[in-house]
């Protein structure tokens, strides 16, 4: 993926095309641009403005860049609803056996032992109902998250979300900043060192959720799988807890987006984005 | 913990029928419909709860949940065709893996436990689209080849227990009847209130579904259906009928008690 907020801006008004999600709209930048150049790491190539026309423009400067392929959008918003139900119907599912580990042993630790979740926070109205909602849900779930994937694959975006061994040290900045043990936000492509660890380790959850759904709907069928999660009763064990894993990043991931960058709200909805992070890496 | 009966659930049209009303939000009186931008984002900030309202413990209404039930549909094709294998055995256990038996679970729908009408002339009726109709007395079903494995047992409220069953593989009646051409799956009568399950041949023929007439090395306690009930690792405790009193071989698929309300017809693990 070429980046276009990081090379020098085009012209005014000629929307650069590069490649599959890096488009720029780049309207005259104003005499901001330097102190934005200066003061925005992300957007470290930004060249300085060619004649300065208003002088009291001091906000920092903002491309409109084309963030999401609407394969990305359409997968995002699939899985929330998706996720949504998988989860309400799960939790239904829950309430016929709300233990986990096998008969006649102490059960597993679990705060919700015995404890089934409210009716309101499930769907399905019972058993039957629940199931048929969650293996009805499951199936798009998949799909959905195949198809992020291979796009992520195709079109070269992995390399912005993919956590890796050289991101330990970015991570480490970047938390130090929001502990405030760092003055400057270090520099970043279009996602941080840390969002790249979680946007990483979502889909590696969705995976195991994913997993461990087949291990416990086919124990016999697959039971090389439900082997590898350690047995019918612990894939159960670790397919509950996902859930738990699944709404704490739901909850950071929009208090994040709504106290960090409340732009890339338009972004997931739109595709365009006009924010504090414009570097497209 | 053994009871997956839907009474506790409201009716299916019930709840959908509050699930509409609620998800109508009301737009305010008046003779002006024009909506300042604040009423239009109050309408939104209303909407989404009350949609919320409106789905929680709800089963899809009579819209939504025929079409989940015929989803099902797709899951046992699926499951029987894509997942199930007649060559590939479900795991097995030592018999030191055993959950002990007062914490294996066991229902009926009789109260307190359902007994045949004449007991000692039991005998299990195979029929149907059959060549040679069967009456299998219990004697008649040990003389056959004998399985005993020790393997766990998959309740669909997602509980385990591992026991160890012995019974005549399902396939050597299957032998004896002789099923025609047009059979398609086999339909398990009881005497436990009418309870019933429908087969697909395929999990029928398993080298692991047998008819039990023992459990733990001893003959079946009425409380785990005696004195002959099906037994498979590869399906879900309520497909494996208890109290058999006879097998029908079927071109239609047949319902069962459990499935007819709903639950997955094919129940298969």
């Amino acid at each position: 993926m070429s980046t276009s907020a990081a090379d020098p801006p085009p012209a005014a008004d000629r929307p650069e095309s590069a490649g599959a999600g890096a488009e720029t709209r780049q309207p005259a930048p104003g005499p901001g641009a330097e102190e934005a150049a200066a003061e925005q790491a992300a957007a470290p190539g930004l060249a300085p403005a060619a004649s300065p026309t208003v002088a009291a423009d001091r906000r920092p400067f903002r491309p409109l860049v084309y963030r999401h392929h609407w394969l990305v959008r359409l997968t995002h918003w699939a899985n929330a609803v998706l996720l949504a139900g998988l989860i309400g119907s799960g939790l239904q599912i829950y309430r016929a056996f709300a233990h986990f580990g096998p008969r006649g042993r102490p059960f597993y630790p679990n705060p919700w032992d015995g404890r089934p979740f409210p009716q309101w926070a499930s769907l399905g109205g019972w058993l039957a109902g629940g199931l048929n909602w969650h293996f009805a849900l499951a199936w798009p779930f998949v799909a959905t998250g195949a198809g992020y994937l291979l796009f992520l694959a195709f079109s070269g975006e992995w390399r912005s979300l993919l956590f890796r061994p050289r991101d330990v040290p970015r991570a480490i900045a970047m938390q130090l900043y929001y502990l405030r043990l760092r003055k400057d936000h270090p520099p970043q492509g279009k996602h941080n060192a840390l969002q790249k660890a979680a946007y990483t380790s979502i889909v590696a959850l969705g995976a195991i959720s994913v997993a461990s759904g087949f291990a416990i709907y086919k124990p016999a069928q697959l039971s090389w799988l439900t082997t590898l999660f350690g047995g019918y009763e612990l894939a159960r064990y670790w397919h509950f807890w996902a859930v738990f894993l699944f709404l704490a990043f739901t909850l950071v991931h929009v208090a994040l987006v709504l106290l960090v960058d409340p732009a890339s709200l338009r972004a997931i909805v739109t595709g365009w984005y006009r924010g504090r992070f414009p570097s497209h890496d | 913990m053994t009871d997956l009966r839907p009474e506790e659930a409201a009716p299916a049209d019930l709840q959908g029928g509050r699930a509409h009303e609620e998800g109508a939000t009301p737009l305010p009186a008046g003779g002006g419909s024009r909506l300042s931008r604040r009423d239009l984002f109050r309408l939104g900030l209303a909407a989404g709860p009350v949609s919320l309202a409106a789905a929680c413990g709800w089963n899809g209404g009579p819209h939504l949940e025929p079409r989940l039930r015929a989803f099902s549909r797709v899951n046992d094709w699926v499951g029987e065709k894509l997942f199930l294998s007649t060559s590939r055995l479900a795991p097995t256990y030592p018999a030191s893996k055993r959950t002990p038996e007062r914490d294996f679970p066991a229902y009926s729908l009789t109260h307190p436990m359902p007994v045949p009408p004449d007991p000692p002339g039991w005998a299990l009726a195979v029929g149907g689209l059959v060549a040679k109709p069967q009456r299998l007395t219990l004697a008649m079903i040990q003389a056959l080849p004998r399985l005993t494995y020790t393997v766990k047992h998959h309740c669909v409220e997602g509980w385990t227990a591992i026991g160890t069953w012995t019974g005549a593989p399902l396939s050597s009646v299957i032998a004896l009847a002789q099923p025609t051409e047009a059979a398609q799956y086999i339909r398990f009568d009881t005497f436990d209130k009418g309870y019933a399950n429908g087969w697909d041949l395929k999990s029928a023929m398993h080298p692991q579904t047998i008819l039990a007439y023992a459990w733990n090395d001893r003959l079946l306690t009425p409380a785990h259906g005696a004195p002959l009930r099906v037994y498979s690792p590869v399906k879900l405790g309520y497909k494996l009928t208890k109290y058999l009193s006879a097998m029908t071989f079927t071109a239609e698929r047949p319902g069962g008690y459990w499935e007819d309300q709903g639950y997955p017809w094919l129940g298969g693990v």
